[in-house]
């Protein structure tokens, strides 16, 4: 989902900058964006060995953690902003980790495939699991261990004590805020204590 | 292409005021450099040794008839050199024997001027605070202001995060492998039995066994077996070894059968007591005992966080260098987590730092090892971002 428009869409949520913590941050293309375009500093953390190289090449620095063992090593508020960027539904602590990004940074940008966009609701009316161009797994081999929609976020976020400063969908690289729940293929949600 | 080292010596007249307070009026350093240094000094990588390694970091020795020496290849050959992750044909690498060791920089085993006679256990005693300060008068010499990177395994890790701290202004990137910011109990308990094995061999002489013409080897083969199991991991241990016998080995090229046990306690009857027993002979004949109870000694009194009220992250504060750290899953004597301690106090300060935790079987030894992922890291990241122009204020 990393296009150009996304990527924009996302870093203009990152005040100019920033310095951030970018949660499950791949070949690190959205922090490489965000200190070219706006300037900030900080760091991605990845599992991936092919990734944390990836990063590395592109001068972007990366540590290389798993997540699902927590955000233990970073102090609270130590980052203005922490990204987690279709990061939430691979994690096995979805809810723990977002406790913790909103520990740790002074606001928190989450963005993950919503499965109440309407094609995934007419497959499961149709009796299957949703395969998409978002969501291009099949139930057997998805990565996708957690599977939310716009309107479950903002309860479990809510449900934390968390305050969300803005939210919206995404689709086709474009800000969808009209009935993102139902129109969009992601959730994009902005937070803070 | 073959990479011919050229082992130099550097003569230090200057004296040398060392963190325990005890000065040498001067000290030899054996050095190797690989590659060309650039017209603004630039391009220079200091490669710092752990225990029991020395200045020849890559390449191989030229016999006298000009044929090469191919059982004499450097330490860390398959990092350094033309075209490997530290490319020598971008940087101008140097590798330096540090004092107190024994492959021609003063030591215990070298002559001390002041008395003609062997120095033995009056050498003093060298941290690595030390060592790091005998590096830069070597660089000095070689008309380096300042580093494009320094870099270490292990103990050289601890040199190079050192560097940082001693010289922040002449370092642009510290490279720390499977190291730490000090030693764990048990380290220092591992360091310490290795310690008395040599101290309390009858031939020790109270450190003076080159003046009675003999060597403690029976204590240096005991230290060199407890680190050698220290370095690897189980797994890698039972994989290469398991419970094999000796006998059943050597049988089987003998194309007999007998494979019962010797029932015996002082016959090699397992591969690994054999292997073990190998390297053991090995080391004490070629390394020095002091060298052993200085060199561990400078491993346990590392701990730059020590003047910081224990503090790491006050310790690095004022380091200005960009920080790569490589740690390895199945090293339990610097293992991933003190890695991760230094990189969490390096976040702490916001200091560009990047970390791989590579999961490899192999335990500490790792960090000498070809593994694609370790040198894919460690390349890239001299490709990318030690290249990049100096940017230390």
């Amino acid at each position: 989902m990393s296009t150009d428009q996304t990527m924009e869409a996302l870093a203009n949520l990152v005040p100019m900058g920033a310095h951030v913590l970018d949660l499950g941050c791949g070949d690190g293309a959205m922090l490489a964006y965000l200190q070219t375009h706006r300037q900030c500093t900080g760091y991605g953390v990845e599992i991936d060995d092919a990734k944390v190289k990836s990063c590395v090449a592109a001068g972007v620095r990366v540590l290389q953690l798993n997540l699902d063992e927590g955000l233990t090593m970073f102090d609270d508020n130590a980052f203005d902003v922490v990204l987690q960027i279709d990061t939430l539904q691979h994690l096995r602590n979805a809810e723990v980790m977002l406790r913790e990004t909103a520990r740790v940074g002074r606001i928190g940008v989450v963005a993950f495939p919503n499965f109440a966009h309407w094609p995934n609701r007419l497959q499961v009316l149709q009796g299957r699991m949703p395969v998409t161009k978002r969501l291009p797994y099949q139930w057997y081999n998805t990565p996708n261990i957690r599977v939310g929609t716009f309107t479950d976020f903002e309860v479990l976020a809510t449900a934390n004590g968390l305050h969300i400063a803005d939210s919206f969908g995404l689709h086709a690289g474009r800000v969808r805020r009209w009935l993102p729940n139902a129109l969009s293929s992601t959730a994009v949600f902005k937070f803070h204590k | 292409m073959t990479l011919i080292a050229l082992a130099k010596t550097l003569d230090v007249d200057e004296p040398l005021t060392m963190r325990s307070g005890a000065v040498l009026a001067g000290y030899t350093l054996a050095y190797e450099t690989y590659g060309e240094l650039n017209a603004d000094a630039s391009n220079a990588v200091l490669v710092c040794h752990a225990l029991n390694a020395s200045h020849h970091v890559a390449g191989v020795y030229a016999n006298a008839d000009g044929s090469l020496d191919g059982k004499s290849t450097g330490w860390w050959d398959n990092m350094v050199g033309p075209g490997k992750p530290v490319d020598t044909d971008r940087y101008f690498v140097i590798g330096v024997n540090n004092i107190g060791s024994c492959f021609g920089s003063s030591g215990p085993a070298t002559v001390n001027p002041a008395t003609g006679q062997v120095w033995g256990a009056d050498f003093p005693v060298v941290t690595v605070q030390d060592w790091v300060n005998t590096q830069a008068v070597l660089l000095d010499a070689l008309g380096i202001t300042q580093l494009a990177a320094v870099m270490g395994g292990s103990l050289g890790g601890m040199q190079a995060l050192s560097w940082a701290l001693q010289y922040p202004q002449r370092v642009r990137h510290a490279v720390l492998v499977a190291s730490a910011p000090n030693l764990t109990a048990e380290n220092i308990a591992f360091n310490e039995v290795a310690r008395r094995a040599i101290v309390t061999d009858p031939d020790f002489l109270a450190g003076h066994y080159r003046a009675h013409n003999t060597l403690p080897r029976r204590g240096l083969r005991i230290a060199r077996m407890i680190g050698h199991i220290t370095y690897l991991s189980d797994d890698v241990m039972n994989a290469k070894f398991g419970r094999n016998l000796r006998r059943a080995t050597q049988a089987l090229l003998d194309g007999n059968t007998g494979t019962d046990y010797l029932y015996s306690t002082q016959e090699v009857e397992f591969e690994i007591e054999s292997y073990l027993r190998y390297q053991g002979d090995k080391f004490a004949e070629y390394f020095d005992a002091n060298t052993y109870l200085l060199i561990t000694r400078a491993l346990d009194y590392f701990d730059p966080a020590r003047e910081h009220g224990g503090s790491l992250s006050a310790a690095l504060a004022t380091a200005r260098a960009k920080f790569l750290l490589v740690s390895f899953t199945t090293d339990w004597r610097f293992a991933p987590s003190r890695s991760r301690e230094m990189v969490c106090a390096l976040v702490q300060n916001k200091h560009a730092v990047s970390y791989a935790e590579i999961d490899a079987p192999h335990g500490h030894d790792a960090f000498l090892l070809d593994d694609a992922r370790y040198h894919g890291v460690v390349r890239a990241y001299f490709e990318q971002a030690v290249t990049t122009q100096a940017d230390v204020q």
